[in-house]
């Protein structure tokens, strides 16, 4: 498959010394999952903070790739098939 | 010698600093990660070893829960780079409350076993730290809160059944070591009940019969009741605020004694045992289940230095004016100062007080915080 983007928000670039991208490579047929393993590899607290130890994705962290969010399509067996990703945090501060 | 204080409030860490305990310099809502979203996070739990000097924080975010601690008196702050607790996941899934357990799902619920929320961290000796975490469990450090194990006997205990979701949540809130004896730890649930290991939480025993409920079929039952809160005092009696009654126990075994005859209510939440004088507790009582705000609308703490048998407001310079915040379960310790312990309290309107065990005199520490749900002290060099 290649490489893609995945654009992080500000609130997580310091797990990555500051970058607000990463580049992941892939093998064909790729999923979210697959995505977020080579992140826990490579940046095991940046893993954590997306997703709990049983390895669902935190309430508050949305994954989109390309123009959908992941819960809308297969979640984190999606593939990825060359898209993008971008992880938005939900605006969740409360009062 | 210096005081460092730790609150935790709904939004974030906030640290008093002070060298005679009159005058302080307040600063907060502290950034314990380098981006800064834990100066929101719900800080529930706090620890500080006067031995070491390092201090814990359990950070409830909303990228997760985490520990991070200090070893400058928290002036900078680290967190592990992997998870520093997991349930293992061939555990079988518990459901995290009744309502659950009888098919009607929770929100958000995905059906695994994960840490929730960190509700308590405590040292022991050498490098020992425990957790207490939702779901109700219990967690084992030997590196010093960097790594933790989960304590599968605890989870295990047959009376697990009778144990159901607080208000708060289902956790282990309160861990008590014994000094003289590392290899006992006394633990309460809410709700729950109070368990006690005496070989390094190999084996646990409940130890709650003797305390009665209101609001449950059964008015003594073995275990399951809503336990606020123990503390241990210097000679190794316990004390306990439940949901209901205050108790004191001399031989755990030797069952319950309800101490809440002439506390101003039968409820509260923080409890606190002097650091060196037996029989000399504090408590700050709540008006009732129904109605959490101080008793008379007036704030204050409770003392008794007989054991339990009489309680007198204790100190002065608290407000004379009408309060309705309340002190949660871990708004209030000391710092164990060897020649003049100082004690202190958070409310849940975020004022934080002091006071000198030798004079009684209250004195604002920080007025106007988020909601105040830990606060935790020590003497710093």
């Amino acid at each position: 498959m290649g490489a893609i983007d995945v654009k992080l928000p500000a609130a997580l670039a310091s797990e990555c010394g500051g970058a607000r991208h990463l580049t992941v490579d892939l093998p064909p047929g790729a999923t979210l999952a697959d995505v977020l393993d080579q992140i826990d590899a490579r940046h095991p607290r940046l893993g954590r903070r997306l997703r709990d130890e049983a390895g669902h994705l935190r309430r508050y962290v949305n994954i989109y790739i390309g123009d959908d969010e992941s819960r809308r399509l297969q979640g984190l067996a999606t593939p990825v098939d060359g898209h993008d990703l971008q992880i938005l945090p939900s605006i969740a501060g409360g009062a | 010698m210096a005081y460092l204080v730790l609150i935790g409030t709904r939004k974030g860490l906030f640290t008093a600093r002070s060298d005679d305990r009159a005058h302080w310099s307040v600063d907060g809502p502290v950034k314990l990660d380098d981006d800064g979203f834990t100066a929101v996070a719900e800080i529930y739990a706090a620890a500080c070893d006067p031995a070491t000097g390092r201090v814990l924080i359990g950070a409830d975010t909303f990228f997760g829960p985490s520990i991070w601690h200090s070893d400058d008196h928290a002036a900078t702050w680290s967190e592990p780079q992997n998870t520093p607790m997991a349930f293992p996941q061939d555990l079988p899934y518990r459901p995290l409350d009744f309502s659950e357990t009888a098919g009607i799902d929770q929100p958000d619920s995905d059906k695994t076993n994960t840490v929730k929320r960190i509700w308590q961290l405590a040292f022991g000796p050498g490098d020992r730290v425990w957790a207490g975490v939702e779901p109700t469990s219990l967690w084992t450090s030997d590196d010093g809160g960097q790594t933790f194990t989960f304590n599968q006997a605890l989870w295990d205990h047959p009376q697990h059944t009778t144990w159901a979701s607080g208000a708060g949540g289902p956790a282990v809130h309160t861990i008590v070591p014994d000094p003289t004896d590392p290899d006992t730890l006394t633990v309460a649930i809410s709700s729950g009940g109070i368990y006690q290991t005496h070989d390094d939480g190999k084996t646990w025993t409940g130890i709650t019969q003797g305390i009665t409920v209101d609001y449950g079929p059964d008015e003594a039952p073995e275990s399951g009741q809503c336990i606020h809160k123990v503390t241990r005092d210097a000679a190794g009696t316990l004390f306990t605020q439940s949901h209901g009654p205050a108790y004191r126990a001399t031989r755990p075994d030797g069952g319950w004694t309800n101490i809440s005859a002439t506390l101003p209510s039968n409820f509260g939440f923080a409890i606190v045992a002097h650091p060196t004088r037996p029989g000399t507790v504090m408590a700050w009582p709540v008006g009732e289940s129904m109605d959490r705000t101080p008793p008379d609308h007036r704030i204050g703490a409770w003392r008794t230095t007989d054991n339990g048998e009489t309680w007198t407001p204790w100190g002065t310079g608290l407000p004379e004016e009408p309060y309705y915040g309340t002190v949660m379960r871990d708004g209030a310790c000391t710092d164990a100062a060897a020649d003049d312990p100082g004690w202190y309290f958070g409310t849940r309107c975020g004022d934080v007080w002091t006071a000198d065990d030798s004079t009684g005199e209250w004195r604002l520490i920080a007025a106007h915080l988020p909601d105040v749900l830990c606060v935790r002290a020590m003497e710093t060099p």
